[in-house]
């Protein structure tokens, strides 16, 4: 089953690309529907048994289409196992510019905490993976689109310090709209912190692990995303600082098949590895062993 | 041309009062100061004129002090507002422009060189938006490639060489979202460029000239004293995008809200300690009076300047790391015993 996709590869080089506007953020809502239902994949537009894509690490068994998921399976995949230990979960978003448009920010907050069950759009702890410790830390795209408020900078930041101090290699899976608007400037002032934080990692040693999924965009690339000291993006994912959908108003024309697609952000030589999911766990491990 | 903004109507037509009771004095052999000229009341011309200046000193100060958000984002982009090549040349003896990346090319929407501020040997970086067509296209209207933004860091690598402090100027209605722009790495090249200032052992001081958008803004703004003009504007997007995403239309009504929403005045972001300082400007704003907001920005950076110059590296990267590290807010309840999960 785990390595179902192999033998599609050369269905992938047909697959319709997702443009932006598709971006969805009731993932987990799908995923929870009742069992037995089977989805459409929209990588191969194959019916594919939803339980089966799911113990097939939400990965399309037809066509390797990597699904989106949320930071909690996120951790479930990459961390061995009950080793997870979340940190700096007791962060809540408040309202500094009372923000509001068609809805206040706090009832924005509301009802994604309601429809995620999650406090806020980062999970941040220690884990070992695969044997080794290190410091983990997922953004949520089911939360606010992934986008990077104060609580998600200040997280990321507590656990690139943590990371420091403990000597620990850090791993920060990436998938956002970029920073969050309902903080304004505050949210474009956690691009300066976390990187700064980064600075001090790195002045320290440290191995930072920037994972890219789809999507990664706006200023969480502009910021820590592209700062790892390797950079490993999931196949096939959205990455760039625009949106595609700017660029093309910008620039009045078509945009190229497969444009800030991982394979693409490759060619450019902006990452060094595109990883199945499915070798993510070793890819990793492999690194740790290597720089330290 | 000069009278675009709408609420300057009252202006224009104390303007029109002062243009003819010149013409009436003008007979006596007077000079007519060239609109938007020095607005400073002259003593020796007594009478109508005098009074006439007088007022509309007086408009212009109570229409400036009360404009709204939205307008201040349309005065930060007056067509005639200063930019960094107009300060350089006003600011700056000795200016030597420094071009290129030396990787990919050079930039013209972001100016590098070295330049005296008062008694300072300095580097300057600035975003340029262009004044003419020609220019403009050039510069991609202030939207800076990855180029310019390296091309800003290897310049400021090589003041930290020679421990010269850096002011930069900052311009930009954002990043250009282009093509070659994603392909050659612009988020790569603003990340890169905000751990780096971060730790960058000189003195930096910042200032948001007009337009302070997003990364874009950033990338030339991890300092140790960030300032704004008084009619500039920074945030995390601009209002039009702001409204587009949220309020689903971009159109002036949307705009001004968003503009409101996106606390992006020089006042709302000093009170959110994003920024340290509002220079002010001229009376009616930048745009009236190139020299005297130049003499007005050069005053406030020399000062900085001065206090920045001697004290301790270290030091200085320490308090510039937990300057921005004290930035955002949140509430923190009370730390549970950490749980296996």
């Amino acid at each position: 089953m785990t390595r179902g996709q192999t033998k599609q590869e050369a269905r992938m080089a047909t697959v319709a690309t997702r443009s932006w506007t598709d971006v969805k953020t009731d993932q987990q809502k799908k995923t929870s529907v009742p069992e037995g239902l089977w989805l459409r994949c929209p990588g191969c537009s194959a019916m594919i048994y939803k339980r089966q894509m799911e113990a097939n690490l939400h990965v399309c068994p037809e066509c390797g289409h990597h699904y989106r998921i949320s930071a909690t399976t996120r951790v479930e995949q990459l961390a061995d196992d009950n080793t997870f230990v979340r940190m700096f979960d007791n962060l809540r978003a408040v309202d500094p510019l009372k923000f509001r448009d068609l809805k206040s920010y706090p009832e924005r907050i509301k009802a994604e905490q309601v429809k995620t069950g999650q406090h806020e759009g980062c999970v941040a702890g220690e884990a070992f993976v695969k044997g080794r410790p290190a410091m983990l830390a997922c953004l949520d795209l089911t939360f606010m689109m992934g986008s990077m408020g104060s609580v998600v900078g200040e997280t990321l930041t507590r656990a690139i310090e943590h990371a420091t101090e403990h000597k620990l290699p850090l791993i920060i899976v990436s998938c956002s709209g970029g920073a969050r608007m309902q903080e304004a400037g505050l949210s474009l002032m956690q691009m300066a912190k976390t990187s700064s934080a980064l600075a001090r990692f790195d002045d320290a040693g440290g191995l930072f692990i920037s994972v890219l999924t789809d999507p990664t965009t706006g200023g969480v690339t502009a910021s820590f995303a592209m700062l790892g000291d390797v950079i490993i993006a999931e196949p096939k994912a959205l990455i760039g600082f625009a949106g595609p959908r700017v660029i093309r108003q910008t620039i009045r024309q078509e945009l190229p098949e497969g444009f800030q697609r991982s394979e693409f952000l490759r060619e450019s030589g902006m990452v060094d590895r595109v990883v199945s999911r499915h070798d993510l766990r070793d890819e990793i491990a492999r690194i740790i062993d290597y720089t330290s | 041309m000069f009278y675009q903004l709408d609420f300057e109507q009252p202006i224009r037509e104390i303007d029109e009062r002062i243009a003819d009771a010149e013409r009436r004095e003008g007979s006596r052999d007077v000079e007519v100061p060239a609109l938007g000229g020095v607005v400073s009341p002259q003593p020796e011309r007594e009478g109508d004129v005098g009074e006439l200046r007088a007022e509309r000193d007086r408009v212009l100060r109570s229409l400036y002090r009360k404009l709204s958000p939205w307008d201040t984002v349309r005065v930060a982009r007056h067509p005639n507002r200063p930019q960094s090549r107009d300060y350089i040349a006003r600011m700056a003896r000795d200016f030597v422009e420094l071009h290129g990346d030396r990787r990919y090319g050079d930039d013209p929407a972001i100016v590098t060189g070295f330049g005296r501020l008062g008694p300072h040997k300095c580097l300057i970086v600035g975003h340029q938006k262009g004044r003419d067509t020609q220019e403009k296209i050039g510069c991609h209207f202030g939207c800076a490639h990855p180029e310019g933004y390296r091309k800003a860091l290897a310049k400021m690598q090589l003041a930290e060489k020679y421990g010269l402090p850096i002011v930069t100027l900052v311009d930009t209605p954002g990043a250009y979202p282009g093509l070659g722009a994603e392909q050659r790495g612009q988020a790569e090249a603003i990340a890169v460029n905000l751990r780096e200032m971060s730790r960058m052992k000189t003195p930096i001081v910042s200032v948001v000239i007009g337009e302070g958008g997003s990364g874009g803004a950033l990338g030339i703004a991890v300092a140790d004293r960030v300032a704004m003009l008084e009619h500039s504007w920074y945030s995390v997007i601009s209002p039009e995008g702001c409204a587009a995403i949220l309020w689903k239309q971009a159109n002036e009504q949307t705009n001004a809200a968003s503009a409101e929403a996106l606390r992006l005045t020089a006042r709302d972001n000093l009170k959110l300690g994003i920024i340290d300082a509002v220079v002010s400007e001229p009376v009616g704003a930048a745009h009236r009076d190139h020299d005297q907001a130049a003499e007005l920005l050069l005053s406030w950076v020399v000062d900085q300047l001065d206090e920045l110059v001697g004290v301790d590296r270290d030091e200085l990267i320490q308090r510039r790391h937990e300057r921005f590290r004290a930035l955002g807010s949140f509430e923190e309840l009370q730390p549970k015993p950490a749980e296996a999960g």
